[in-house]
């Protein structure tokens, strides 16, 4: 990795512009409205910025330079071919017509019916952006459907394990649900006695990740389903952890209501630092009224048109729905790659997707085993969680062994979650890192493990290879510096 | 072997790893899924090779009409801009693009640094303190900035101005139903004296149909009744009009699609979100801050997570995770490559294009301009033939425009219906007389069929 930049700010110098832009035109504006605030916006030439950004692109790993084990985030390769194509759809409106976006449409509603068959639910809605506002949007949508029936107002609970993502009981509150956590039993299961005690009649849902963030399949899932159903609540599935049941097992057919798809983890579309994603919902067939409007019809001729926007008609009205979450598609420039993965890989390399992804974190697993404590002994699906606490007490924590993870050359596992085990590292090593390189980052672990007990403070003092080493998140947080101010 | 093609893994190889595992075959490690869910038949079709996929989308692609294929006049918060074509090279680069959320700030200053660029760029654009490091695009945006007005301010009324982008409102209406909020939608005349008991009044500056809107009035009102004031606004507009920060915003949320980001049918964009930094601890989404290493060395990490839910959960300011980082950083390099000059001839081009066009049409007889005031860099045009009719006739002549859909109230249409013309540095001489000769050509038609 190169030395580290400078800023922008520092760069620059007054008089050194592009010309990617020009005019001569003047703007017609009153004064009143004019911008009287000078513009400080840095000046540099376009060589200047490919290099900029080129350096700051080289201080960053990613899945194209290594292996990138976060657990729960499903770092798989990206295949290029995904990209390239959604290009052909980048000079496309949301407002245009539906006449003239016929082929935007089509590939929509395939996509739709290939979700369907994915996860054995008879309904998509696209618009969802990431997958925490399809759990929002999941939420609105059971909160319409106890409206329909007439028990909005008594059913204001949501219920989510201890071992759930932080997105589900913060999109429950932000729906405005009183959040009532249920703990884990012995074999990191949702503990079912603990649920039926929480249910009532003032329950709305339950929100299960399945496989858990622990990375096993509820072994008594259709029993919790039907609890949760017996108490006239419904099941939402968050659906980050997909990647494990690709041709292994389907949602529908376990008893879920409804589930979401992280596109970006399961089909494969790049993460891009953060985002974006696409969290398309699906649902069974009683909460199809209540999803976002406007819904992809297609006529008998093969035309495909919204069953809201007709737009040279009145609109026919929302009817359930809970209204819009984004307008028309979604991010569609996400769901065109997912759509492509899609369609490379066909049924049989779906299927042997979700059959490679458990094997290999199996496989690392058993590599692992010899140093690291495991948080639960049953067979994991596509992802596993170990627990550095014997190396805590030899004197490195899970911050110090991913930090020095750094130093080996890998990027680090999720640590410190999920919450219920101490000293987590969470590792999901996907389908697409070859033997070679699971074998590579086992050994890395187990050197780490060794040197924890003959000499922890080197440990603790890593990274030492990378651009910087250990920073100040501390300093950052208590005098928070959030942009340039010159110097 | 060989039906993901992105696998690496032969037969010997998942013998070799069954076998270090201890077991015979896969279904031995399936033991908690119920026998009669397990291998369920997908029927998604079989595979294809790159090179049928490519020939498969492009076909697809085929079937739209891009913007760029003729006359284009659709705009509003997403706008077809010129993208400087080192953008994409530098913004798409694998390892920005196949990162992930910078958890290990140690490997990711790539990431970070880009981000707090991204937040330094436009809170100077903006005028504005603190701006975070991307929201999902603008319509939640608006929504999060309501819901954190409702949070500062603890009522729960939020008034928003029907000449507020119509997706914008829809999106506020639809999260709103979560907590219950009430939400008055009032023209943006009214909106000064709708502020009592209001957490916040929403107005956006040029509005959805261009006009230019006198915000500071609107905050001192909101401000006289307790009230936070939030303005939706534009990039390219804030180059040239008086940004929030000198207006008196509190929040400012926006799409920042039109800062070098494909339009795509609508998304991944990029969300706005910015305000002054005494409520940076209310704040949603993610924010980079910086900081120094163990050696005292100048560093970025992501900061203030105490608000966020994987921290906070249940008490978490918001519940976005995944997030539009690529989207900001992709701003960041336009803006950079555009810099300050590149930016205002951008904007500048889009209006005196628009002025221009719009002095034509209104030339032609029948036609009107229909703003409620100085516009920006579109405007609204009124004929006897009536919007959906006239955009119809335009479509078949290979011309794009939109109709009003702003003025849809709680779903219904009101008033107007009027097309909207938007100008930007790609509208051409050619465009503006494609449009002037056919609106020419079918108001006479419409006029002839009228008298017959």
């Amino acid at each position: 990795m190169p030395a580290l930049e400078p800023l922008l700010f520092e760069l620059a110098r007054p008089g050194r512009n592009g010309r990617h832009v020009r005019t001569s035109e003047t703007a017609e504006i009153p004064d009143q409205f004019k911008r009287k605030a000078p513009l400080r916006l840095p000046e540099l030439t376009e060589p200047q910025v490919v290099r900029h950004y080129t350096h700051l692109a080289q201080l960053n790993y990613s899945v194209d330079t290594g292996m990138y084990p976060l657990g729960s985030c499903t770092m798989k390769y990206n295949p290029k071919v995904n990209d390239r194509v959604a290009g052909l759809f980048a000079d496309v409106h949301p407002r245009q017509s539906y006449r003239t976006t016929q082929g935007v449409l089509a590939l929509a509603y395939e996509l739709e019916q290939m979700l369907m068959k994915i996860t054995g639910m008879d309904f998509v809605s696209l618009q969802p952006q990431a997958g925490a506002q399809s759990e929002f949007t999941a939420l609105l949508v059971f909160k319409a459907y106890h409206a329909k029936r007439g028990e909005a107002k008594q059913r204001r609970r949501i219920i989510v394990p201890d071992s759930a993502h932080g997105t589900n009981p913060a999109s429950a509150a932000m729906c405005g649900y009183e959040v009532t956590t249920v703990k884990s039993d012995a074999r990191g299961n949702v503990d079912l006695d603990a649920l039926k005690s929480a249910l009532g009649p003032d329950v709305a849902g339950f929100m299960l990740t399945n496989p858990n963030t622990l990375g096993l399949f509820e072994e008594r899932v259709r029993e919790v389903c039907d609890a949760v159903h017996a108490a006239g609540a419904l099941v939402y599935g968050d659906g980050a952890n997909m990647n494990a049941l690709l041709g292994v097992a389907r949602p529908g057919d376990l008893g879920f209501d409804c589930v979401h798809i992280n596109v970006h983890k399961t089909f494969s579309t790049p993460h891009g630092a953060g985002g974006p994603g696409a969290g398309p919902l699906c649902v069974k067939a009683h909460l199809r009224p209540f999803l976002p409007k406007p819904w992809i019809e297609r006529d008998a001729d093969g035309t495909y048109h919204y069953d809201t926007a007709r737009e040279d008609r009145v609109p026919a009205g929302q009817g359930d729905s809970i209204g819009t979450i984004k307008q028309r598609l979604g991010n569609f420039g996400v769901l065109a790659r997912a759509y492509t993965y899609m369609k490379t890989l066909g049924e049989e390399g779906l299927v042997e997707t979700g059959r490679d992804a458990i094997l290999s974190a199996n496989y690392l697993l058993a590599l692992l085993r010899p140093a690291y404590d495991v948080a639960y002994e049953r067979p994991p699906m596509h992802e596993f969680v170990i627990s550095a606490a014997k190396q805590k007490k030899q004197g490195a924590s899970a911050l110090d062994i991913s930090k020095a993870l750094l130093d080996e050359g890998f990027h680090s596992p999720t640590v410190y979650f999920p919450l219920i085990v101490p000293e987590a590292m969470m590792i999901e090593p996907t389908e697409t890192e070859p033997t070679e390189t699971l074998d590579a980052f086992a050994a890395a672990m187990l050197r780490i493990a060794e040197r924890v007990k003959t000499d922890p403070a080197a440990v603790r003092d890593a990274p030492r290879n990378t651009p910087l080493r250990r920073l100040d998140e501390v300093g950052a947080a208590r005098k928070p510096v959030l942009r340039y101010r010159g110097t | 072997m060989g039906n993901n093609p992105y696998s690496p893994h032969t037969d010997s190889d998942r013998a070799a790893m069954l076998e270090r595992i201890g077991v015979r075959d896969l279904d031995e490690l399936l033991g908690a899924i119920p026998r009669d869910a397990r291998h369920p038949k997908l029927g998604v079709g079989p595979g294809l090779s790159e090179l049928e996929v490519q020939a498969h989308l492009e076909a697809l692609a085929k079937m739209n009409t891009n913007a760029g294929a003729g006359p284009f006049f659709i705009g509003g918060s997403i706008q077809r801009r010129y993208i400087p074509a080192a953008v994409p090279v530098l913004a798409l680069r694998g390892e920005f693009l196949t990162a992930y959320t910078p958890y290990q700030p140690e490997v990711s200053q790539g990431t970070l640094q880009a981000v707090f660029e991204y937040q330094s760029l436009m809170a100077e654009l903006l005028a504005m303190d603190v701006v975070n490091s991307s929201m999902y695009d603008g319509g939640s945006a608006t929504a999060e900035a309501a819901f954190m007005a409702v949070r500062v301010t603890g009522r729960h009324k939020v008034v928003v101005a029907s000449d507020v982008d119509f997706t914008y409102r829809r999106t506020l209406r639809t999260y709103g139903r979560g907590p219950g909020l009430e939400i008055v939608e009032v023209p943006t005349a009214n909106l000064a004296t709708s502020a009592e008991g209001a957490a916040c009044l929403i107005v956006q500056h040029p509005d959805a149909f261009g006009t230019l809107v006198d915000v500071r009035a609107i905050a001192e009102a909101a401000h006289a009744a307790g009230a936070l004031c939030v303005q939706v606004t534009e990039p390219h507009a804030c180059a040239l009009l008086e940004p929030p920060g000198a207006l008196g915003a509190d929040i400012v949320v926006g799409e920042g699609q039109p800062l070098g980001i494909t339009m795509s049918y609508g998304g991944p964009h990029l969300g706005i979100f910015a305000c002054r930094e005494a409520l940076v601890r209310q704040m949603p989404g993610r924010i980079a801050g910086q900081t120094v290493d163990a050696d005292g060395t100048r560093g970025f990490v992501n900061t203030l997570q105490t608000r966020e839910q994987h921290i906070r959960r249940e008490k978490a300011t918001s519940n976005i995770c995944t997030n539009e980082a690529l989207a900001a950083i992709t701003a960041a390099v336009y803006l950079s490559l555009l810099g300050p000059d590149g930016l205002r001839a951008a904007a500048r081009a889009g209006v005196a294009r628009a002025h221009a066009l719009a002095k034509r049409l209104a030339a032609l007889p029948g036609c009107t301009i229909a703003n409620d005031g100085p516009f920006f860099d579109r405007f609204t045009l009124r004929t006897e033939m009536g919007g959906w009719d006239l955009r119809n006739a335009l479509i078949a002549r290979g011309i794009q425009v939109e109709v009003t859909a702003s003025h849809f109230v709680h779903g219904r249409r009101e008033g107007r219906d009027d097309i909207i013309v938007q100008c930007t540095e790609l509208t051409t001489e050619a465009d503006a007389d494609a449009l002037v000769d056919a609106v020419a050509q079918l108001t006479r038609s419409s006029e002839t069929v009228a008298t017959r």
